[in-house]
């Protein structure tokens, strides 16, 4: 061993009889495999101090094994790709100590997206139709500002309100928690809802309620929202959903009812 | 063999590669960007703190211009940056701040006024003027004598790319989501575009492009403790390096992070010692300040955490089972500061350390952090060696970083290198020479090669476990090639290394799937990345001198007269299990700032024997033309303005330089 003193964080040293021995009843299923039928299968893995789900599903794959399918990226909870069914509740898998588990933890992939295998799903296909049909971009009337000139003023309260609802990560677990995303295969749902609430708060965003009634104004949209919120409950970055989608239904309600008469509402 | 043709392909979709997209879109050119993740997971997002740009909107920012950012990051640099392309960088920050602002990105605001800020441990209070109030705000980060760093509360990296990525989605760009380049297709001097397989069905297919260009990110996963996503396993690198052509540029130039929560190597912001937060040891003592007077917490990230190891090689490191580490107080930034502007720390301390820092000390220690070395490219972002070959942000070699990059800087370079590499791309396509018959022949026998060497390793009765070569290259990268270097350590290293990548040619797998298979990718993944780990050792081994994260403990000093150079690498075949080393001399002569102390850090170094020559020549220029404004005096020291595409160029408007004619 050489000297040079670098970071150093021993990979996990297993202590038997000092950690509880943890099971992870995971669901595996290959949909592109006809041989294939989901099934649940038991691993058993020794806990260790700070061992998160991320820790956990690497060294079952590194260990047991190496077919297993999951997602992870920055294992921070920064990019929302880990989402899964943590004991039936959409959750970060990174962000997950497994102190927080009983000893018995069942995994499962998020209901509602596309399946690729095993606990990982296709949640980019799915929200990139969604930004493409609810044009979750600003819309502005000059499309080329001089870039050499002062940019334009926004007041920093506002700027920090569009800042909370553009946190989303689009993970995914709000329409997994969603009882209407499981009737409505084309649901809006509360990610797309959030989108819509930021942009709808940006004052430099020309489009009216007008535009958003068509967006959202159907059953497909706000009014298909059964208020049963798990959206809000679930939401890795606790964002205000609840309040959103209660006051864009109300707007969206208010341009329904006065739909007829051209209503120049901002 | 199913193959796609298009006019730009970028492989990685980070903020680079989105933004370079962008460009050949709005120029009409038609773009495919591949993606391990959907690219809003792309690691981009992680960025926490901010982009540095010279606004000079707050207070503590008032004098800042162009030229002090140059000079910041030239010294942060340690004189390793080309200094044309830090120019056109520091032109373009600006810009791209205000262009990310025109297309939405929630950037913190400056609140006219009095407020308090912490400024050494003190309550100071800071005054906005009125007229700047609503404008970007920027916020402290270490090795910059201004407050330059623009931010968007404590989720910078992920408001830019999610606007990016939102402007990528509208402009058209089509993304190929979880796949992935295996080899780019040339003919040794023409890139023509790359063999790809769909991570998920398992397919391969050839992707032709007349412009091809890489922004993959770094490769932090060679090391055990990284503050690097899962993905930066540097494949982009990997496909540069195995042309062999297309050489890398300093890729021993590594840097460490001086804040990773300890042990997972998860990072937190440099925001937190911007906005106040101190270092302390075992004794709970702020021990920065007996090291650096001047920058104490704040000196450049190399420094800082080189000066941590050295305090805890002196017995202060707090002890713990994974060993040492010490303590980042930010308890005295308060709760309104730290839930507000500093609430992803606070986040991650909680999910991650089960603290509140508010309350407690955060346990840190140095992680690997980034890459300043990457695809060697001229100042267009081309490859000069492989034609066609683009590359752009922390995958490439632009030069902008040399041996050390200032916090801010890396989120700022994905824009703005993909704003400006992105137009010349286009320009690129757009001259008819460039417009080569597509060499489909030649994509056959790249694609079938890379089939070949799939159905090798699913055929392979070896012993060898890929997930387990991968952890040991990562021990030795860990012990051998990290913060201290030495000679013969770095050599007992590199023969480990070459163990390891003599003992990849016996990889078996035990699942034998075609489509995802975890195993599989692991299995190529991870010969590429020896390659890439051999390349930073060896690159490493030669260079005796110590500079920026470069720090060679038995050759300590920096030393321009012998190592004033760029190092590259090449990957002559796959049978080679060393790479071929070169050097390119940087030229003093040239430079617009003279090799000098950085202001931080040792102050002694060794002499280009060039400098004085220069300082003296420079000297002159400045007395010459006392009286005249900033811009004729740098055009006169080192003239660049033509370098940037027209669309880009032109002066920054401040508060306290209005444009004529605005």
């Amino acid at each position: 061993m050489s000297t040079g003193a670098t970071p150093q964080s021993p990979r996990p040293q297993s202590q038997t009889g000092k950690h509880r021995l943890l099971t992870f009843d995971i669901l595996r299923y290959d949909p592109r495999d006809a041989a294939s039928v989901p099934r649940m299968r038991a691993y058993r893995i020794e806990e260790a101090d700070s061992m998160t789900l991320f820790i956990a599903l690497n060294e079952i794959r590194e260990q047991q094994d190496p077919t297993l399918q999951f997602d992870f990226v920055c294992r921070a909870g920064i990019c929302g790709s880990c989402a899964m069914m943590v004991n039936g509740r959409p959750r970060l898998a990174c962000r997950t100590l497994t102190r927080d588990l009983p000893a018995e933890t069942t995994l499962a992939p998020l209901p509602f997206f596309e399946l690729i295998g095993d606990l990982s799903v296709n949640t980019g296909k799915w929200m990139r139709g969604m930004s493409e049909r609810l044009q979750t971009w600003l819309h502005v009337r000059e499309s080329e500002p001089d870039l050499r000139r002062i940019e334009a003023r926004m007041d920093p309260d506002l700027a920090e309100q569009i800042y909370e609802l553009d946190r989303c990560v689009e993970c995914g677990c709000c329409v997994a928690a969603c009882g209407t995303a499981r009737m409505r295969e084309e649901f809006t749902g509360a990610v797309g809802f959030g989108k819509i609430a930021r942009f709808r708060l940006d004052p430099r965003d020309t489009r009216t309620d007008e535009d958003y009634y068509e967006l959202i104004g159907d059953d497909t949209g706000v009014f298909g929202c059964m208020s049963l919120l798990a959206c809000h409950d679930v939401c890795p970055k606790s964002l205000p959903l609840q309040t959103q989608i209660a006051f864009l239904r109300r707007k969206m309600a208010g341009m329904g009812a006065s739909r007829d008469v051209p209503v120049p509402e901002r | 063999m199913k193959t796609v043709v298009t006019d730009v392909l970028v492989i990685g979709g980070g903020l680079a590669g989105l933004r370079m997209a962008i460009a050949a879109r709005r120029r009409g050119r038609e773009a495919i960007v591949l993606s391990l993740v959907p690219p809003k997971r792309s690691h981009s997002a992680a960025a926490q703190g901010g982009m540095q740009a010279s606004l000079a909107n707050v207070a503590r920012g008032a004098g800042d211009n162009e030229d002090v950012h140059f000079e910041d990051t030239v010294r942060g640099s340690d004189w390793g940056a080309d200094q044309i392309v830090a120019r056109m960088f520091v032109n373009t920050a600006p810009k791209a701040v205000r262009e990310l602002a025109a297309w939405g990105t929630p950037w913190s605001r400056v609140r006219g006024g009095e407020r308090e800020v912490i400024v050494n441990e003190e309550k100071v209070s800071v005054t906005e003027r009125a007229e700047a109030h609503g404008l970007i705000a920027q916020r402290d980060f270490g090795g910059t004598k201004k407050w330059r760093t623009c931010y968007a509360a404590d989720g910078t990296g992920h408001a830019m790319l999610f606007t990016t990525s939102d402007q990528a989605i509208r402009q058209g760009v089509a993304v190929y989501e979880r796949t992935e380049a295996l080899a780019l297709i040339h003919d040794g001097e023409r890139c023509h575009g790359a063999v790809v397989r769909d991570l998920v069905s398992g397919e391969l297919f050839a992707c032709l492009a007349r412009a091809t260009a890489i922004a993959t990110g770094g490769a932090g996963r060679l090391y055990r403790v990284t503050t690097n996503a899962v993905i930066c396993e540097g494949m982009g690198h990997a496909l540069a390096l195995e042309t062999g052509v297309a050489a890398l540029g300093n890729m021993e130039a590594v840097q460490f992070h001086p804040t990773g929560i300890f042990p997972a190597g998860i990072l937190v912001t440099e925001g937190c010692r911007g906005d106040g937060g101190l270092l302390r040891d075992v004794d709970g003592h702020r021990f920065m300040p007996d090291y650096e007077p001047e920058k104490k917490e704040l000196a450049s990230r190399d420094v800082v955490s080189r000066r941590m190891e050295e305090h805890i090689r002196r017995g202060k490191g707090v002890p713990s089972r994974f060993g040492p580490h010490l303590w980042l107080d930010i308890t005295l930034l308060g709760r309104r500061h730290i839930e507000r502007d500093l609430r992803e720390v606070k986040d991650i301390c909680a999910y991650f350390l089960g603290i509140d820092p508010v309350e407690k000390w955060i346990p840190v220690r140095p992680a690997q952090h980034y890459t300043m070395g990457g695809v060697r490219t001229d100042h267009t972002g081309q490859s000069p060696y492989l034609k066609g070959l683009f590359a752009a942000g922390e995958a490439a070699c632009w030069d902008l970083h040399g041996f050390n990059r200032l916090g801010g800087n890396s989120v700022a370079e994905t824009v703005v290198a993909g704003m400006i590499v992105g137009e010349f791309i286009a320009d690129f396509c757009d001259r008819p020479e460039n417009a080569v018959p597509l060499p489909m022949a030649l994509a056959q026998e790249f694609v079938q090669r890379e089939e070949a060497k799939l159905a090798a390793i699913l055929a392979s009765c070896g012993q060898e476990n890929p997930f387990r070569l991968c952890a040991e290259m990562q021990d030795v990268m860990t012990e051998h090639v990290g913060i201290f270097r030495r000679g013969d350590a770095l050599q007992a290293g590199i023969a480990r290394l070459r163990e390891l990548l003599e003992r990849s040619r016996a990889i078996g797998i035990t699942g034998k799937s075609r489509a995802a298979n975890p195993e599989l990718v692991a299995a190529y993944r991870v010969r590429r990345m020896l390659k890439l780990a051999l390349t930073i050792a060896c690159g490493a081994r030669q260079r005796t001198e110590s500079r920026g994260a470069h720090f060679r403990e038995d050759f300590p000093r920096r030393d321009d007269r012998d190592w004033l150079k760029r190092t590259l690498a090449v990957w002559p075949d796959d049978s080679a299990d060393l790479p071929r080393l070169d050097y390119e001399a940087l030229d003093v002569m040239k430079m617009e700032l003279p090799p000098g102390w950085r202001g931080y850090g040792a102050k002694d170094y060794i002499d280009h024997p060039d400098t004085p020559l220069r300082q003296r020549e420079v000297d002159a220029i400045r007395a010459s033309m006392r009286g005249r404004d900033r811009h004729a005096l740098q055009d006169a020291i080192m003239p660049c303005a033509d370098r940037l595409p027209a669309s880009l160029a032109g002066r920054n408007e401040r508060l306290d330089e209005p444009l004529e004619g605005a």
